[in-house]
């Protein structure tokens, strides 16, 4: 450092306020799963299952994925530009405007006013406070890489700058609506297209929210973490450039089975079943990038989130594919198998990479160290156990279900009714609400651990004053 | 020469974008020229102001997080919920609502499949009728007054044709009018499964008979199936089901053979003009052959005349007296 200095406080700005809705989307998961179970803990019409889902989907999806995605892009692309954002007040307003936005999307939500598509419920007004706020990210992330002082742009770039770009593109062509009010709009696209269209935006919400961005700060934070370097920088080139090119073609996969036209079904299975292959690149590399030095897996407390994490981004992407195939798709889609797969990625997955990218960022920004390891071990467990927990019940209750619906009887008709199979989800809809206990009981303990350290290292830079803060802003 | 690219952000940028957009073009933008992405089929309705009504509760609701509206060509599923779903039945859907999960049942083929009646009391108290449902009440809805204007400003947006009377008519409406007006619209453009020719066989004999056995069977299937509608024993309930025991069948006096009754369980209403008679206007029985097996069918029907004969016997009046309400054990599901 030195003669320069990193917006610090902007990237812990995302940082908290990622959590804060990152909670806030974890206890309104918490009450959905009851709801599953009891409808009687369906308190109002606001506060609904059918209202309260999106608001679970978007808080986590939106405040706290895209939260962190603004927050450790900023870090790490200030940090490999070797520079400071070329417009930090630019990004404070960001910040500002991000927090007022994840709000009023949350309140507009739980009002009912939905476009209906799923991860782009939000209504036309927040959809352009979205796009602003995206351009306000895009051209600080460009500005600051275009001027940078490092030659070489290092793969966690490449990552983000694929980011920024997908995102727009499948941001603007989905949310393209007919205005019916202030509040209503209905999709500029009709039936067979409406769900192509849409589909292919929330196969790549997938792949540019919670795959690119976070492949940008594993590939960044991995090798920091640990000391060790990158076991292969053509591997990381291969990868980057298939998983990005294969990634659009897959959306179908989601409509297999429905009037969409079989040949453009049978094109979104073959693509993605091409892409276990760029997205196990990524799993080799980490791998053998910790398998330079396994014993980082007792000595560096951050190694098995990383470890883990990209275990299940390796087990998502095989386990999704083979969801893709028509075989496997006719008996376990439209079942709770679906939010078991979900779930594997985004709680083993993303959250896995991003708290371990920010016990990495948060002690640096007050140079100090984090306020305790045995929490957060206790955290890595309790969530590990929580996700795993909520995934295979959700697996095995699936596919009972699905089974269920297909039983005929000798005669050829059906042997269960609806309500049969309904009811014997009941148990696992139990334990899953379980597994959601246990999973935020960890989540807490990482919240208390990064809002300990901040307090560490505010007093540290107190007890060091007058010496310069580190902000800037 | 290669490795230069990751030196200049610019160029990385733009053929990062040209890498997302080849696929996208493929299969997201060139579809939309294709006609056979947007046909529409014959016989398909534009809403009306009250069904488009009902579509956007339908819509805040979220209605879509726990119900799909897609039948896939599956057997069991076209078996369980209708004909599978064509693409041309969804001309006027903006957005698409096939939803991606299905907590409750599949409702591309709901329309016309029960009666309002059945829809009203389901909305606002769903365990009412299906006792273990975990779908939340939106009684609400009755209570909410439908804002013309608003539903109007929605149909000039959609271009959907609309005439001065008919938006006014909705400020007598509520939402939950609308909801039911939009469920009913549901899969009109597909003919129901009609009985197959020649399947209706008035002169049909019940092969079980009145075995003491079939009629405890057909009390079973009965008390799983039929229950919500007509009642624990058979009564009917007002606006919804005929009673089964009195010697009215369908709003005409006089009873039916055993093959009527085999025909309309197994065809639902589609099977009444079989028969010849009309029964409840919005009337619709849904048709449980292929639901069920034929046998639990005329095992129902055992079990309805060992009612009918039971009846005859003790009038209503004596029975209550006998067994005092509740006394019914409840159905399993």
């Amino acid at each position: 450092m030195g003669e320069y200095r990193y917006d610090h406080r902007t990237v812990q700005g995302f940082i908290l306020s990622a959590i804060f809705w990152g909670v806030v989307g974890i206890l309104v998961g918490l009450l959905i799963s009851i709801q599953m179970w009891a409808p009687a803990a369906n308190l109002a019409p606001w506060l609904a299952f059918g209202r309260l889902r999106p608001v679970h989907t978007n808080g986590l999806a939106f405040g706290l994925g895209v939260g962190a995605i603004f927050g450790l892009s900023y870090w790490v692309v200030m940090r490999l530009a070797r520079r400071p954002l070329v417009f930090p007040r630019l990004a404070r307003v960001q910040l500002w405007l991000f927090n007022l936005g994840i709000a009023a999307a949350a309140v507009s939500l739980l009002a009912g006013k939905t476009q209906s598509l799923e991860y782009a419920e939000l209504e036309w007004p927040l959809d352009v406070a979205i796009v602003v706020l995206w351009v306000m990210f895009a051209v600080n992330v460009f500005a600051t890489i275009v001027k940078r002082r490092e030659e070489q742009m290092y793969v966690s770039l490449w990552y983000v700058i694929a980011t920024v770009i997908a995102v727009a593109v499948l941001y603007l062509v989905n949310n393209a609506s007919i205005p019916a009010g202030w509040w209503k709009s209905y999709h500029a696209y009709a039936g067979v297209n409406s769900a192509n269209v849409e589909w292919w935006y929330g196969h790549n919400a997938v792949g540019f929210v919670f795959t690119t961005p976070i492949l940008a700060f594993f590939y960044y934070f991995l090798p920091k973490a640990t000391g060790l370097p990158i076991f292969s920088h053509r591997l990381s080139i291969v990868s980057f450039w298939s998983l990005v090119f294969a990634y659009l073609w897959t959306g179908a996969h989601h409509l297999i089975y429905t009037p969409l036209p079989d040949w453009l079904q049978t094109l979104a299975i073959i693509f993605t079943i091409f892409l276990i292959a760029p997205s196990w690149g990524s799993v080799v590399n980490g791998y053998y990038t910790v398998g330079a030095d396994w014993s980082k897996m007792r000595s560096q407390y951050l190694t098995k989130f990383f470890v883990l994490g990209i275990t299940f981004y390796g087990l998502q992407t095989v386990q999704g594919p083979t969801q893709a195939l028509r075989t496997v798709s006719q008996l376990i889609h439209y079942t709770d198998w679906v939010p078991g797969h979900v779930h594997m990625g985004t709680m083993g997955w993303v959250t896995m990479i991003v708290t371990a990218s920010m016990y990495y960022v948060v002690p640096r920004i007050w140079g100090t160290e984090i306020y305790s390891e045995r929490i957060a071990n206790l955290h890595f467990w309790l969530v590990l156990v929580g996700q795993l927990l909520f995934s295979i019940t959700m697996w095995i209750t699936g596919i009972q279900q699905g089974a269920l619906w297909k039983v005929t009887n000798a005669d050829g008709s059906l042997k269960y009714s609806f309500m049969d199979g309904l009811v014997k989800n009941y148990p696992y809809w139990h334990t899953r609400t379980l597994a959601g206990i246990i999973f935020a009981a960890g989540m807490l303990l990482f919240v208390y651990n990064v809002l300990k350290t901040i307090q560490k290292g505010k007093a540290l830079e107190a007890s060091q004053r007058p010496a310069p803060a580190p902000a800037a802003a | 020469m290669a490795g230069e690219i990751y030196k200049k952000p610019i160029s990385f940028a733009l053929l990062a974008t040209v890498t997302v957009l080849v696929g996208s073009i493929v299969t997201m933008a060139y579809p939309m020229l294709r006609p056979d992405f947007h046909p529409r089929l014959e016989g398909l309705r534009p809403f009306t102001a009250l069904q488009l009504a009902g579509r956007d509760v339908y819509q805040r609701e979220g209605c879509m997080g726990c119900h799909t509206q897609t039948v896939r060509p599956l057997r069991s599923e076209v078996v369980r919920y209708g004909d599978y779903s064509k693409a041309g039945e969804f001309y006027y859907d903006r957005p698409f609502l096939w939803g991606s999960k299905r907590t409750g049942p599949d409702l591309a083929r709901e329309g016309g499949k029960r009666p309002d009646g059945w829809h009203l009391k389901h909305y606002a108290d769903p365990q009412s009728v299906t006792p273990r449902s975990n779908m939340p009440r939106y009684a609400f809805l009755a209570e909410a007054r439908l804002d013309p204007e608003e539903v109007a400003s929605h149909m000039r947006a959609l271009r959907l044709p609309h005439g001065p009377e008919e938006i006014a008519a909705l400020a007598a409406r509520t939402e939950m009018d609308a909801l039911v007006a939009y469920t009913q619209w549901l899969g009109h453009a597909v003919q129901r499964r009609q009985p197959a020719a020649g399947a209706v066989d008035l002169a049909a004999a019940n092969p079980l008979g009145d075995s003491p056995h079939a009629i405890a069977r057909g009390n079973r299937v009965f008390l799983d199936n039929c229950t919500a509608c007509h009642g624990d024993e058979g009564h009917g309930v007002p606006d919804v089901a005929p009673n089964l025991l009195d010697d009215v069948f369908l709003g005409t006096k006089g009873d039916v053979p055993d093959g009527a009754y085999f025909a309309l369980i197994s065809g639902g209403s589609d099977a009444k003009a079989a028969i010849g008679r009309k029964g409840l206007e919005s009337g619709g029985m849904q048709a449980y052959g292929g639901q069920i097996p034929n046998d639990d069918i005329w095992a129902v029907i055992s079990w309805i005349r060992a009612q009918q004969a039971h009846e005859r016997k003790e009038p209503p009046a004596m029975e209550k007296a006998e067994h005092p309400p509740g006394a019914t054990p409840g159905r399993t599901p």
